[in-house]
This record gives C-alpha cells, structure tokens and sequence, in this order.
C-alpha cells in the first residue's frame, strides 16, 4: 500500500494562478500545504475559484501557472501516462456524485479500480475477485451492501454519493478530493454523508480536502478551514478561530448571518 | 451493517448475469454465419471481388473532365436540383393539411385515419417504384421524377408534422382557446409556434433527402442526372461515372449546409 | 422618443414592440427570397409535354388494369426466396453499417476525438456515404462483385455508414460529461473511459439507430434488385422488362406487406427495449 505517512500524503501548492479569460484571474498566486492527514475545507462565495483549485489538484482543470507538488511530482506538469498514473492515487467525490446511471452499484464501485486494470478486462468484466471482496467491504461500509447488482439509476441522491465514496475508496488513494459533495443533498443526508466519508478517509489515514459552502458541515467535520475570496486565501486555520468577522471578509455583507 | 457470517458474504454475486442479452447476441452471430452461407458471401468470392476492386477503382480514377462530358453533367444536374427544388415545394404544400389532418389531438379520430392513411401508404414504396408507376402513367422526364418525389416527401413531412403536433404541450393550446380565438387562430398562435422549428429542421432534411432521390430517378426515366449516370455506367464510362459521383456529393455536401443555415435562421 | 408629453409624470417612451431583430428579418427575408426565386426558377425551366399529362388518368387505369388479377401463382416460384434474400441483404448490410460506422463515429465525435482533422475526415467519410444512393452504391458493387447479393450486402452497408455514424456521433457528442469526468480522475485509460463511461449512456440510442436503420434498409433492399444486387428486385425488374404486370402487381403488393410487417416489428422491439 506503500509509505502511509502523513509526508507522503502532503500536497504543497506553490504560486498557483489560473485565469479562464485572460486578464480576469481566478486563482491569484495560491500557496498552500496541506499535511498528509486530517480533513481541510475550503469554504468561500460562488465563484470564488475553490472549485477551480480543487479541480486543479487533480487537473481536471489546467492551471496558468504554478506548480502542484504531490508525491514527489508537479502535477501541473504531468501528461499521459504519468497524469493517469498520479491521479489513480487521489480520489474524487464529485457534487452531482457522477456515477454512471445505467451500470449497477458494483460496478460503478469497481470503476475506482480502472486506473489499475487493463482495458479488455474491464470491458468484460473480470476483475480480482480480491477486487470484487475489497468493493463489497466498502460498500458494507457505506451501508449499501445489498445493493450490488441495482442500477445505479434507481438510488437516491444520498445513497449515490455513497457509491461515490466507495469508489473514491476503492482507488486506495493517497488523497481525496471532494466537490462540493453535499450541494446537491437535503441537510439530514449531506450530515449522513459527510460523517461517513470522513470516518472511512480516517480509518485509513487519507486527507482529505473538501471543497463546501455551507459553513456549518465545515467547521463540524473539518481540522483546518481555507476561507477563499476573490481568488485568494483569506483565512486559514483551525474552525475554532473561524470568527464572524472573518466571514464577513470571505463572504462580504452580514444579513446573511443574522440569526433566523 | 452485516451481522451474516463471513462464508455469506463471498456468495454474493457482483454481477448479474443477462441471460435474454446473451441470448440474442449469441443468436445474432449464429443468423449472420447462416445468411452468409445462404446468399453464397464466401471469402473466395470476396477476394476475388477485392481484386476485381482494384482494377474497377483504377478505371474511376482520375475522374473525366472533358468540357463536352461537363456540359452534358450539368444540364443533369440542373434538372435534378429544380426536381428536388419542385418536389420539396409542393410536398410541403401538400403535406401541411394532411399532417393537421393526423394529428389526433386536432381532429376527430376519423379524420385522423384518414390522414395517417394516405401517409402510410406513401412511405410504404420506396421512390424508386413510385417513379416506375409515375413514367408508366406520365411519361419519361422530370415530371414523373418530381411526382414521385412529392409522394416520397408527403410521406416523411406530413408524418413527422403530425407526430410533432401530438408531442406538443397542448396547455400553451388551451390557453389560446381559453381566449376565445378562432380555430384558425388558434392554429396560428398556439400551435403554429410550437411546431415550426421542428417543421423547417425536417423540410429542411426532406430537401436534401430529395436531392440525393433526385439523382437516381433518372435510372428508370424520371430525369436528371441519373439517367446521364446510368447510360455512362452501361457504356463502361467509369471515369465520367466518377465525375458525376463527385459533382453529386458536391452539391449534396452544399445543400446540407445549406439547411442547417436555414434551421438557424428560423430558429 | 416620447411623443410630446408635458404633464410632470415621467413620460413613457412609445415603445416598440418588434418580432425579430432587424438582422433577423433581413435573414428571413432573404431566405423568403431565395427560396421562392429557387422555385420559379425550377418551374420555368423543366418541360412538362402537356399531351403526357392529359394522357396520365387513362395511361394509370389502363396500368391498373393489367396489373389485375394478380399473378398469386407466381409466388412461391419466383417471390418467396428473392423475399428472404432481401431480408437478408438487409440485415447483414445494416450490421455492416454498424460495424463499420462505430469507429468512423467515435471519429466524428468532437468529445472524443480532439483532433479537428480527423473531425473534419470523418464527417466527410459519413457525408459520402449517404450522399451516394444505395442504388448507386449498388451499381458500383455489381461491376465489381458482379451481380448477386454481395453486391446488395454491401450496398446496403455502405450507405448506411453515413446514416449510423451520423446519429451515433451525435449521441456521444450528447452524452454527459459528469461521468466521464468521474472516470478521468481515478485515471483510468480512454479505452476504459470509452467503454464504462461513453458506452453504457450511448447504448440506447445505438440500438434505436440500428433498428430504425434497419427499417429503411428493408425498403431499400427491396429495390436493388433493379440493377441486379439481389432480392426481390430482380425478379421486379425482370417483371417489367417482360411486361408481365400481373406479376408486377404481386411483387408490389408482397413488398407492401413486408414494410407494413417491418414497421409492427420495429415499434414492438423498439417499445420492448427502448
């Protein structure tokens, strides 16, 4: 399973910009590091580029310029072969949980294992059955063990980011990284959610960074907060010291925060 | 969550067997290897073939450009683009009161029998048969091919014009009718909205559909650029043949533009 | 733009209201234009004989006529087999299509293929194919096989290449990117994301393509025969040469049938799978 230490697990983000429209930044210079455990949240206005760094780390999203540094390589440099190696080692929880609709459970599980297994054999469906325990133990873990062989259509929302995470899971990452994973859940769920992936990512040492708007689910479930605004870092530390005048620097205007 | 026994959880299966779906793949392979045998497609003959390929394809290239042979193609091809042009016209025409007349939101049900009726019956024949029956009954020349096409055109426009006024939302019609308005009011300013998008896409795609019909009526005397292609074939001409071939893919390739241009300035 | 208000309220400009913005009337008009222009050109210039059109009523009764009765003899004889043949020229050449239009779609397909070029040859490759009649891919077919079923097998197959690759492209240019997306970060190869993540949302479409392809296959092949690629259309054609109208009437009448039969088929299996 290779080094599990917090060191080989860090992520160290140096001088990172991105503009989508040149002139219009938005990711301006970005340094972080980000230790090999425990759970990061970056919280911030729509728009704010916490998306676009998330997407980053794992180039879903090619930056102007900066470099990425994880296990020893520059992400941003990657390409190829070296990009699909490096990203078989971060998994992703995406916000609308992008599981594809018409293969069952199982299979959309195992897809975490696609970086590792040559074309033709997951064409046909033959994986390891030391896969195939592995995608059983998760999804036992995530609460839907019996669901295997459903389509993955048939789920709820809450249920198919669970999937989501099992296949996150499955790639025995060294990092995850998850999108906005509760903006498309109901508050009872995202709660659900959030507290399994971050006991499983615990259990096995994984950091995690999450990209999330809803403040509350950060500082319950988070050990460090990146606040961002207008593309850069405006607040980092732990959720204790996350202070109502800190939000209103992230988030500008203060109705918002009024008690109902 | 699993309080079963260790042993229960490696029976689970992970994948569920598709048995209909094997079934009908495996029983496709088995009719190919049958049709294959019964039509006598051997990999001799294909062989064979490949060779005889080789040399037919030296005999197209390079195409022939002789000003007497382009004058000849493009009367040819004039006359099958105002086919296509004549035929898409009034195939419109024609179709929008047999289309309004199937729809089974608009008209009584019999009514709409008797419209979906006529439809049926001109796509059952393929243009082709149409324009034999046509140079039967008018003669040899463009008149059979337009006829024949217009047939062909009714069948396509006036089925998809019907089925676009079923998909409708008909609560935008009720509220026209909740108006007061007259029929044809109501046909102008409720339905007529919705439907002529999808109406100028599929006219625009019958236009062309004819275009590329038009070409090939003339192989049984419906005029145009078939009946040039057809002698040239017969004669052995296959470089005029391949001239043709392009000038026909050409203007296909054109009017295709053509129709997109046009759906994007209706849209 | 107000017409001479004095009254102290704010006065309200007269407010136009316009259907079209002025680009988009001077490209409807233009449209207008060209078309009715493109439509009178034609009519003046094709020749309609008169004496043919006022011949057509008693030349269509008189076809009529010999067409009945129908020849029901000469079916099991010279129909019955051309039927299958046509049959089967139609469903190998649509699996043809098929196969062959697969990759010349994930060709065309801009989410797939990055590459403009190879965009650009394979939409070229499918407008070639359909812009060729099957007739005419039917003629090239028998001068090289000579005449019989191949021809009409691959005929079919090639025209339809255009029809298939068409569709298919469009509906993986349709496909949603989340997923695709999702398999891209567990880095997994192309072909992998091609095949778990393209494929199973393509799927349903690619069935429809192949059945209603099939349909029209059907009618086609039916027709081939007419220059000797196989099917029920050589025994059509050498009715007519002979003159043999009742036979005629048979052939037309068994071809009705079929497509009528096809067309149950096809919307029974398409409402099954679909």
């Amino acid at each position: 399973m290779g080094d599990t230490s917090a060191d080989a697990r860090s992520l160290v983000i140096k001088g990172l910009n991105k503009e989508y429209v040149a002139g219009k930044p938005i990711l301006r210079d970005i340094n972080l590091t980000i230790e090999g455990r425990g759970i990061t949240a970056i919280i911030g206005p729509s728009g704010t580029g916490k998306s676009t760094l998330v997407r980053c780390i794992n180039r879903l999203v090619n930056p102007t310029s900066g470099s990425i540094l994880f296990q020893g390589q520059d992400m941003a440099k990657l390409s190829g072969l070296a990009l699909r190696q490096a990203r078989r080692k971060i998994g992703m929880v995406h916000q609308e949980y992008n599981l594809v609709e018409r293969l069952s459970v199982m299979e959309n599980v195992l897809s975490g294992r696609l970086g590792y297994v040559p074309a033709w054999k997951a064409w046909l469906r033959k994986f390891d059955p030391a896969d195939i325990k592995k995608a059983f133990g998760l999804l036992d873990a995530v609460g839907l063990g019996d669901f295997a062989t459903r389509r993955a259509d048939q789920l709820s929302g809450g249920q198919r980011q669970r999937v989501g995470i099992a296949r996150a899971l499955m790639q025995d990452p060294d990092l995850i990284l998850a999108d906005e994973p509760t903006s498309s859940l109901d508050p009872k769920t995202s709660v659900e959610v959030m507290e399994i992936m971050v006991r499983l990512a615990g259990a096995r040492n994984t950091p995690v960074v999450i990209n999330i708007h809803n403040v509350d689910l950060a500082k319950r479930f988070s050990n460090r907060i990146i606040g961002m605004a207008r593309g850069t870092v405006v607040f980092d530390g732990p959720p204790g010291d996350l202070k109502d005048h800190h939000l209103a620097d992230i988030y500008g205007g203060e109705s918002w925060m009024e008690a109902a | 969550m699993s309080t079963a026994a260790p042993a229960a959880t490696s029976t689970r299966e992970a994948f569920l067997p598709n048995w209909p779906r094997r079934f009908a793949f495996i029983a496709l392979a088995l009719y190919c290897l049958y049709a294959m045998s019964t039509l006598d497609i051997t990999w001799d003959r294909f062989v064979r073939g490949l060779d005889q390929g080789a040399k037919f394809l030296d005999r197209l290239w390079p195409p022939n450009f002789a000003p007497d042979k382009l004058s000849l193609m493009s009367e040819g091809l004039l006359e099958s683009v105002q086919i296509a042009i004549l035929a898409t016209a009034v195939g419109i025409v024609i179709s929008i009161p047999i289309g309004l007349m199937s729809a089974r939101n608009l008209v009584p049900v019999w009514v709409s029998w008797i419209g979906r009726v006529i439809i049926a019956i001109a796509r059952s024949f393929h243009p082709m048969i149409v324009a034999i029956l046509f140079v039967k009954a008018v003669g040899f020349g463009a008149l059979a091919g337009i006829l024949a096409l217009i047939v062909s055109s009714i069948g396509f426009i006036a089925k998809l014009f019907a089925e676009a006024i079923e998909e409708m939302n008909m609560k935008q019609v009720e509220a026209v009718r909740a108006t007061g308005a007259s029929w044809l009011n109501v046909l102008f300013m409720g339905v007529i909205p919705q439907v002529v998008a999808r109406f100028v896409g599929f006219s625009a795609y019958q236009l062309d559909s004819n275009l590329r019909n038009s070409t090939m009526v003339g192989i049984v005397g419906g005029g145009g650029i078939g009946a040039t292609l057809f002698t040239a074939y017969q004669r052995f001409d296959y470089d005029f043949v391949m001239t043709i071939l392009l000038a026909i893919i050409a203007i296909i390739m054109v009017s295709e533009l053509l129709s997109s241009w046009l759906r994007k300035v209706f849209q | 733009m107000s017409a001479g208000a004095t009254t102290p309220a704010a006065p309200m400009a007269t407010r136009i209201w316009e259907r079209f913005t002025p680009q988009q009337r001077m490209g409807r008009f233009a449209t207008y234009l060209v078309v009715v222009a493109a439509i009178v050109w034609s009519f003046r210039q094709i020749e309609i004989i008169p004496e043919f059109l006022y011949d057509a009523p008693q030349q269509s009764w008189d076809l009529f006529q010999r067409m009945w009765p129908i020849d029901w003899a000469y079916y099991p004889k010279g129909v019955h087999d051309a039927l299958i043949e046509t049959f089967h020229i139609a469903t190998l050449g649509t699996l043809l299509a098929l196969i062959l239009g697969f990759p010349i779609a994930l060709m065309a397909a801009k989410n797939i293929t990055k590459s403009t070029t190879l965009n650009w040859i394979a939409q070229f490759l499918l407008v070639a194919s359909r812009s060729v009649n099957s007739l005419i891919w039917a003629l090239l077919f028998v001068a090289i096989f000579g005449p019989g079923a191949i021809a009409g097998v691959l005929a079919i197959g090639f025209r339809s290449i255009g029809f298939v690759g068409k569709l298919l492209a469009e509906a993986f240019e349709e496909a949603r990117p989340g997923p695709i997306e999702a398999l891209t970060s567990t880095g997994a190869p192309p072909l992998s994301i091609l095949s778990k993540g393209y494929w199973p949302q393509v799927e349903p479409s690619f069935w429809s393509v192949a059945l209603f392809r099939w349909d029209i296959n059907i009618r086609e092949s039916a027709i081939l025969g007419l220059v000797g690629a196989g099917g029920i259309g050589v025994a059509l054609d050498s009715a007519l040469n002979n003159l043999y109208w009742d036979q005629v009437g048979l052939i037309l009448l068994v071809i009705f049938a079929i497509v009528i039969v096809t067309e149950f088929v096809t919307s029974y299996v398409r409402g099954k799978i679909i």
